[in-house]
């Protein structure tokens, strides 16, 4: 039986808790009066709606009652769900203004979410662009959102609209992506941008020269996916075909038209023929542009490639020298000189030659390096130069081929001026080059995205004394470990009674004869094996460096560390050590002590010895950045070990229960990955929450903390048996 | 028709199997092989070295025993082991102990993967010595002159626990493979298959593509076995694409978004 409709004074007085009215001013009636109108299922929906938004502002929760009966008839429930988790993520972007116009932009919303069905979207293709874009030959290109919703490129990156949706289905749409990658890429591989265009662009009839050099070049250049790619080209073709008829264009060509089109389509043509070309075609003989072509971007094409042609040209003739020199000490002296060091006859540099294998002007074919007549193996990184190089300019040009001389070898203007992250906070960049992670409200059951700013940031090594005066203390402690933990390294087990094996097992001989003599059948068990278990473990280790831990909490800590890391060694389980700590979510710090493919040193100990106590305690952030890197580490038991001393707690909202939902989320994240979290923590209270977040059996709580170094080890040995 | 059964150390290759010198390998090869020198092949997989293998040995007109090793692989299946018959315990020879005795060329395929213990019997093998000792019956088996070892290893795995140790290393005589450029690899293909030459070369230009994408999502491009094996497809009759996306793509990679990125690479070609 369906339950009754609530009544208008019953709407109103949960909107009233959810606008908090006292203190809002919010009147409830208005939106009351529309929602009471609604079947109890969707006056449900509607209210529930409103007080997850209501968890991020009353006002966006005010607007989205008043619209939602109209949305509910425009759109399906998940729609609407979706409608109103969009507004709340630009109310965590963009602030309450751009939220709110989501929210009174009903239509817009939903016709967008008309082209997203149909459409293609770029951040959903782009898993498969890129390895298609890097799997055409050539430069390695990388692909990126364009700010404008046209495609092109700069000659390093292919730029392409953020939303496909030209044609009527989701998988051609698809296809316009596809084309226009491989139409962008042949600019760049059949040399498009090899010569000068600043007649083009400052012609007084730029605009239409333009628009000639555009169609016409398009000819060459499809003429060029046609040979290379014949497969695309043909799609390319029905595309061009679909979106013609789509848009009413009728396509005619005149005779001087084709004659042109022949011209173009040879495979030695290039791009002077193209300019070449220009006055013997009228404005209005070109066809109009299709979908796929996107346009150019001049500018950004000229900047990009000085800067790479310059960077090149010094890396190459620097990996020329060193190619020499390697080739002149017969490959047997010290190959790993100094980069300052001379080449041994420096009156002249040394002089390549190419040689090309293939008579293919067009492409790159084979080339191969001669140096004095002798062929010179290339390693990889030089080939991928000369490959940029090839596409740069469509061969190596012979200024390139004069190896460095002294001097020369100066490489950091090309460099990129890498920031440091300790300086974040003096300069203005907070979010460039940290990593964004989600972060979870349990309130509005949804997830803030890219919420908070992580960075990684390395510890210094202090060379002290505690390493050796925790080892010391702890000598008893850690004879006992030893040997208990050498036991349970993977030694060969004798497995007795097999069925294949190295050995005969001769008491299961004897048996078996037995067995035949007194008429039973004989087992065919007769052999024994060596077997080796292999441990396959790797573990990160989550260490609380929040200033809650300053004194001897932060010494226990170290000191487990020590002995753990001892331990771990002696298993050969690969382990990964890192702290964290912050201020608000902008500034979420992992600091390494120890990745996971670091060998156990001196200087890592001398990083344990300097983990200081820093700020607050954001959890689940650095439980997202982790679980990402155990996602690329092989490994069949992952283990996640954070030491703590209390609840997830930050400067800003991050506390009380907010703090404890985002935890349990991103540990439920990283168990979805198949990731075993354990907690061990100090604080006595812990077992109030930590049940909830990590599981009854999944956490440890240490009352003494003197007890911390030996619990920790012993819970180990524990987890990984 | 009964198929026919032979002894390993019995089975000499009769016709010649085809294999495209891409340098002089066969020349180094027969040369250690008249020095009494081990031999190392090195290369990523599929790129030909089983095959070079048989070649020598229907060249050399020795038997070939090949062992295929794996992580379970120990030094008493290389040897030999009791085993129990008729109430009584029987010895009997491990494939290398058969080449040992036999004048065989003895062919350790994927070495790295076998256990640590068969390098004990591999190196007495592999030096001047050119004995195998057979703890278990108390024995050293003497090489003959025409028994030869060959070893082969594929160092693109990369794993510290997969690298071949300095000691064993430097014994061999060490001969790099990689796939034929290619006009070497179409060629190939048309004469392991008879397809036309167009579709080979545009084979060959899709593995390409697959090994342009080796670190940037592929761990391994397409190896010319796999070319082979699609190329077999085509010629049956099934359309390239196709065989592209079931012999190649989804045989090195389990990656959704790569076979899916690696059929379109296909699709755009053919």
């Amino acid at each position: 039986m369906a339950r009754q409709a609530l009544s208008s004074e019953e709407i109103i007085e949960i909107l009233d808790v959810c606008f908090d009215v006292e203190f809002s001013f919010i009147k409830s009636e208005k939106p009351a009066e529309l929602i009471v109108t609604q079947t109890r299922t969707n006056q449900d929906f509607i209210l529930d709606l409103t007080k997850r938004i209501s968890a991020t502002n009353e006002e966006l929760a005010l607007q989205f009652a008043m619209n939602s009966v109209k949305a509910l008839d425009a759109m399906d429930k998940h729609m609407v769900e979706a409608w109103a988790m969009t507004s709340t993520d630009n109310y965590d972007r963009k602030g309450l203004f751009p939220a709110m116009s989501v929210i009174r932009e009903l239509d817009s919303f939903v016709h967008t979410a008309h082209v997203n069905a149909c459409g293609s979207v770029l951040d959903e293709e782009i898993s498969v662009l890129l390895p298609f874009a890097q799997g055409l030959s050539g430069r390695k290109l990388k692909i990126s959102e364009s700010p404008d919703n046209y495609a092109y490129t700069d000659t390093e990156t292919i730029f392409l609209p953020a939303i496909t949706a030209l044609l009527k289905e989701s998988k051609e749409n698809f296809l316009v992506y596809k084309a226009s990658v491989a139409f962008l890429w042949a600019q760049i591989q059949f040399g498009t941008f090899r010569v000068s265009f600043d007649d083009l662009l400052n012609a007084e009839d730029s605009e239409i020269q333009l628009k000639k050099f555009y169609a016409l070049e398009t000819i060459r250049l499809e003429a060029c996916i046609k040979r290379e790619l014949p497969g695309l080209h043909r799609d390319m073709q029905a595309l061009k075909q679909q979106a013609y008829e789509l848009d009413n264009t009728t396509v005619t060509k005149t005779e001087n038209w084709l004659s042109i089109q022949e011209k173009l389509s040879v495979s030695s043509a290039t791009i002077n023929d193209t300019l070449q070309c220009l006055p013997l075609i009228n404005e209005d003989d070109c066809p109009a542009p299709c979908c796929y072509q996107g346009n150019f971007q001049f500018e950004q094409v000229t900047e990009v490639m000085q800067k790479r042609i310059e960077k090149e040209k010094a890396y190459f003739r620097i990996a020329l020298s060193e190619l020499a020199k390697e080739s002149m000490n017969g490959n047997t002296d010290e190959t790993d000189n100094e980069e300052t060091e001379e080449i041994p006859n420096n009156d002249t540099p040394p002089k390549f030659e190419v040689t090309s294998k293939d008579d293919d002007q067009q492409s790159t074919g084979v080339i191969e390096l001669q140096l004095e007549g002798g062929l010179v193996a290339v390693p990889d990184h030089v080939k991928e130069l000369m490959t940029s190089i090839f596409v740069d300019f469509g061969e190596i040009p012979p200024e390139h081929l004069f190896a460095a001389g002294p001097g020369e070898y100066d490489l950091k203007k090309y460099e990129e001026e890498i920031l440091n992250p300790e300086d974040v906070w003096k300069g203005t960049y907070h979010e460039e080059g940290a990593e964004l992670y989600n972060e979870w409200n349990f309130k509005r059951q949804h997830y803030h995205k890219n919420w908070c700013v992580l960075r990684e940031l390395e510890i210094e090594p202090i060379y002290d004394n505690f390493v050796t005066d925790t080892l010391e203390k702890h000598k008893g402690l850690l004879k006992s470990l030893r040997h208990t933990f050498e036991i349970l390294r993977g030694e060969d087990k004798l497995l007795k009674r097999q069925v294949h094996g190295d050995d005969i097992d001769i008491d299961a001989l004897v048996e078996a004869y037995a067995d035949v003599e007194s008429g039973m059948e004989m087992t065919d068990r007769l052999f024994t094996k060596m077997h080796k278990e292999e441990r396959n473990v790797a573990v990160i280790l989550m260490v609380d460096m929040s200033g809650s831990t300053k004194g001897w909490i932060n010494e226990a800590e170290r000191e487990s560390l020590i002995l753990l890391a001892e331990v771990l060694e002696i298993l050969g389980d690969r382990f990964a050590i890192y702290g964290f700590s912050g201020v608000t979510r902008k500034r979420c710090e992992l600091y390494k002590i120890k990745a996971i493919d670091e060998e156990y040193n001196d200087e890592i100990k001398a990083r344990i010895s300097n983990m200081q106590p820093q700020d607050y305690t954001r959890m689940g952030v650095f439980i997202r950045h982790i679980t990402r890197m155990f996602n690329e580490i092989e490994a069949s038991t992952k283990l996640l070990i954070t030491l703590s001393d209390g609840k997830p707690d930050d400067y800003d909202t991050y506390r009380g229960e907010y703090g404890v939902e985002d935890t349990r989320q991103a540990l439920y994240e990283a168990h979805r990955d198949g990731i075993h979290s354990y907690c061990i923590t100090i604080d006595e209270q812990a077992r109030d929450y930590l049940p909830h977040m990590y599981g009854a059996a999944n956490y440890s709580v240490i009352d003494d903390v003197a007890q911390l170094p030996l619990k920790v080890s012993d819970i180990y040995r524990r987890l990984t048996t | 028709m009964k198929s026919k059964a032979l002894k390993p150390e019995e089975y000499f290759i009769k016709d010649e199997p085809f294999y495209q010198a891409i340098g002089d390998e066969i020349e180094i090869f027969e040369a250690a092989y008249k020095q009494a020198l081990p031999v190392l092949l090195k290369g990523p997989t599929g790129c030909g070295k089983t095959r070079f293998m048989e070649h020598m040995a229907w060249r050399l007109k020795r038997p070939l025993i090949t062992v295929s090793c794996h992580d379970d692989l120990t030094a008493s299946d290389l040897v030999g082991r009791f085993l129990i018959s008729g109430g009584e315990t029987v010895w009997v020879d491990g494939p290398l102990a058969r080449s040992v005795r036999n004048g065989a060329i003895c062919y350790l395929d994927e070495v790295v993967e076998a256990r640590k213990d068969t390098t004990v019997v591999i190196h007495p093998l592999a030096d001047d010595r050119r004995v195998l000792p057979m703890e278990k019956v108390g024995e050293i088996i003497e090489a003959t002159p025409e028994f030869c070892l060959a070893i082969s290893y594929n160092p693109g795995y990369q794993s510290v626990m997969k690298d071949l140790k300095q000691s064993t290393r430097q014994r061999f005589v060490a001969l790099e493979f990689d796939y034929p450029d290619a006009g070497l690899e179409a060629q190939i293909i048309i004469k392991e298959t008879g397809i036309d030459a167009e579709t080979a070369s545009l084979l060959v230009k899709f593995a390409h593509m697959t090994r342009d994408l080796k670190g940037s999502g592929l761990d391994e491009g397409a190896s010319t076995r796999l070319l082979v094996h699609a190329a077999k497809l085509i010629h049956e009759g099934i359309s390239p694409v196709v065989a592209c996306k079931t012999a190649i793509s989804q045989a090195i990679t389990d990656d959704a978004d790569m076979m899916v990125a690696m059929h379109e690479l296909s699709s755009s070609l053919f």
